[in-house]
């Protein structure tokens, strides 16, 4: 008899395929996943997993996070990131201190793959929303991550 | 000298002219209605998909195909260096004009026939086979060894198939005593033949479906152009208009599929319980409504089902639906010699 229930089963499986692709069918107004690009470039708001570029967030007095481990310029592995450090001296104590005076990213070498923001210990940089990342020259790709005259948060460091 | 001269009168007595218009007139319509098959298929696929589809030419996308056709239209014809020309370039009329010569017979309503036939639907049936040349010329001709491969699994498919479409017909035509297409509708005035035939007519649907969607050589049953295998399979040469043909023949296929289905199973042009009996201009909406839920049916399977491999498909055929078949016209058989058929 598995004659019989082959087909018994075939015929099931292929209706409960069907009641799948029905579904989706019906709901494919509401639903659609297509983003219509160029219309809706206002509300298009890209997903939280989305890697679009690296970003280095800075807080309201301008201060960011990156300590200059180097890590992220270890970490990457077609150099997209090149740091430019140098030791300033921390007045409270006196002592010499690591602080980066450039986070250089180019995002023209980088292919998004997401080992610096996982180095990083500090979660200094972060990966950005933003997709529209076409220039009309070379060298604007190659971004300063750190805002001009920001330093480092306080206690970072600890 | 006197034979050619009855050839011509007889030539003139049907009417050569009219027989040109009305040919024109189909040709016209069914090239429209085939681009917008491909339209449809495309909207559909998109909404199996969860996407929009075509969206930007014209309100809705509604002239998304014609300007495709239109750019089908304007490319360069190009073919092999070795290709057989002669069969090359004949490969595609043979598929769309066997394809538009299917179209002839179907009664799309009460007196919008073009060629009422006495043997109807062993014409379908000889015709829609007659298309597999095409296909098998084309990649033949084409010097490619994926449209070669296409083409053979082409042949092996509609060889194998075409008896479970005739068998399935010939279930019903059991029921219907008459091959005449036009016939076949007068008898369903009382109870279109699914209902009629119960049990072994809707076997015989569902085989006819299944072994239906296998002879246009669409998915799951889509080995002959398996674009994953053999990049377009035996139109992988052709270009421009000719691959439109192609193209057009497997949709208006479909479309004569679903239009044997709805004459056959589901009362062609007669309208349910018959509430539109007193506007007969009504049943041409009736037979394309029930068509085009056919046509929806078959474009279902296509984006739900994989592929076969070529031994299941074989399997299919030669071990399922063949046996079933046999097994269903004998049934059938019985149930009309002891009168068991439901009608009003």
């Amino acid at each position: 008899m598995g004659y019989f229930s082959n087909i018994y089963h075939a015929i099931g499986t292929l209706l409960t395929g069907m009641k799948v692709t029905g579904k989706y069918f019906l709901n494919a107004r509401k639903g659609a996943i297509t983003q219509q690009y160029p219309d809706n470039r206002d509300t298009l708001k890209m997903f939280e997993r989305f890697r679009g570029e690296v970003v280095m967030p800075h807080d309201e007095n301008n201060e960011h996070s990156c300590t200059g481990c180097q890590k992220c310029e270890i970490a990457c592995p077609n150099g997209s990131i090149e740091i430019i450090w140098d030791r300033i001296i921390v007045p409270e104590t006196g002592k010499k201190k690591k602080a980066i005076d450039q986070h250089i990213f180019h995002l023209g070498m980088c292919t998004q793959c997401g080992l610096c923001v996982d180095a990083c210990p500090t979660d200094a940089i972060k990966w950005g929303q933003n997709f529209e990342n076409s220039v009309y020259d070379r060298t604007q790709l190659t971004r300063i991550l750190n805002k001009p005259g920001s330093k480092v948060r306080a206690g970072v460091e600890e | 000298m006197n034979s050619i001269s009855n050839i011509i009168d007889w030539f003139v007595n049907i009417g050569v002219l009219n027989m040109a218009m009305i040919a024109l007139i189909y040709l016209t319509v069914f090239a429209v209605l085939g681009l917008f098959l491909v339209l449809l298929e495309r909207k559909v696929a998109a909404w199996f998909q969860l996407r929009i589809g075509p969206n930007r030419v014209g309100y809705l996308g509604l002239f998304q195909t014609i300007a495709d056709a239109l750019k089908l239209v304007s490319k360069e014809l190009t073919g092999t260096v070795k290709a057989d020309k002669f069969l090359y370039n004949l490969a595609p009329y043979f598929v769309i004009v066997t394809s538009l010569m299917a179209l002839a017979v179907f009664p799309f309503t009460q007196d919008l026939q073009a060629f009422d036939i006495n043997i109807g639907i062993f014409f379908l049936i000889a015709i829609s086979s007659v298309g597999v040349i095409g296909i098998l010329l084309g990649g033949w001709s084409s010097n490619n060894k994926f449209a070669l491969i296409g083409a053979m699994r082409s042949g092996v498919q509609t060889i194998s198939y075409e008896l479970s479409v005739g068998l399935s017909l010939l279930t019903m035509v059991i029921l219907t005593g008459s091959l005449q297409l036009s016939e076949i509708i007068e008898v369903q005035k009382s109870g279109w033949l699914i209902v009629q035939g119960h049990i072994p007519a809707i076997i015989a649907f569902m085989i006819f479906m299944i072994s239906g969607t296998a002879e246009t050589n669409r998915a799951p049953f889509d080995m002959v152009e398996a674009e994953s295998e053999l990049g377009a399979g035996y139109h992988t040469e052709y270009s421009g208009m000719k691959f439109a043909y192609f193209f057009l023949a497997e949709f208006i296929n479909m479309f004569i599929i679903a239009a044997i289905a709805t004459t056959v199973f589901f009362g062609g042009w007669l309208s349910p319980f018959g509430i539109t009996d007193s506007l007969p201009w009504l049943g041409l909406f009736w037979f394309l409504a029930k068509t085009f839920v056919l046509v929806f049916l078959m474009m279902w399977f296509r984006w739900t089902f994989p592929r076969l491999r070529v031994d299941q498909l074989l399997t299919l055929e030669w071990k399922y639906l063949l046996p079933i078949n046999l097994v269903n016209l004998v049934i059938m058989a019985v149930i009309v010699w002891l009168n068991l058929i439901i009608q009003f």
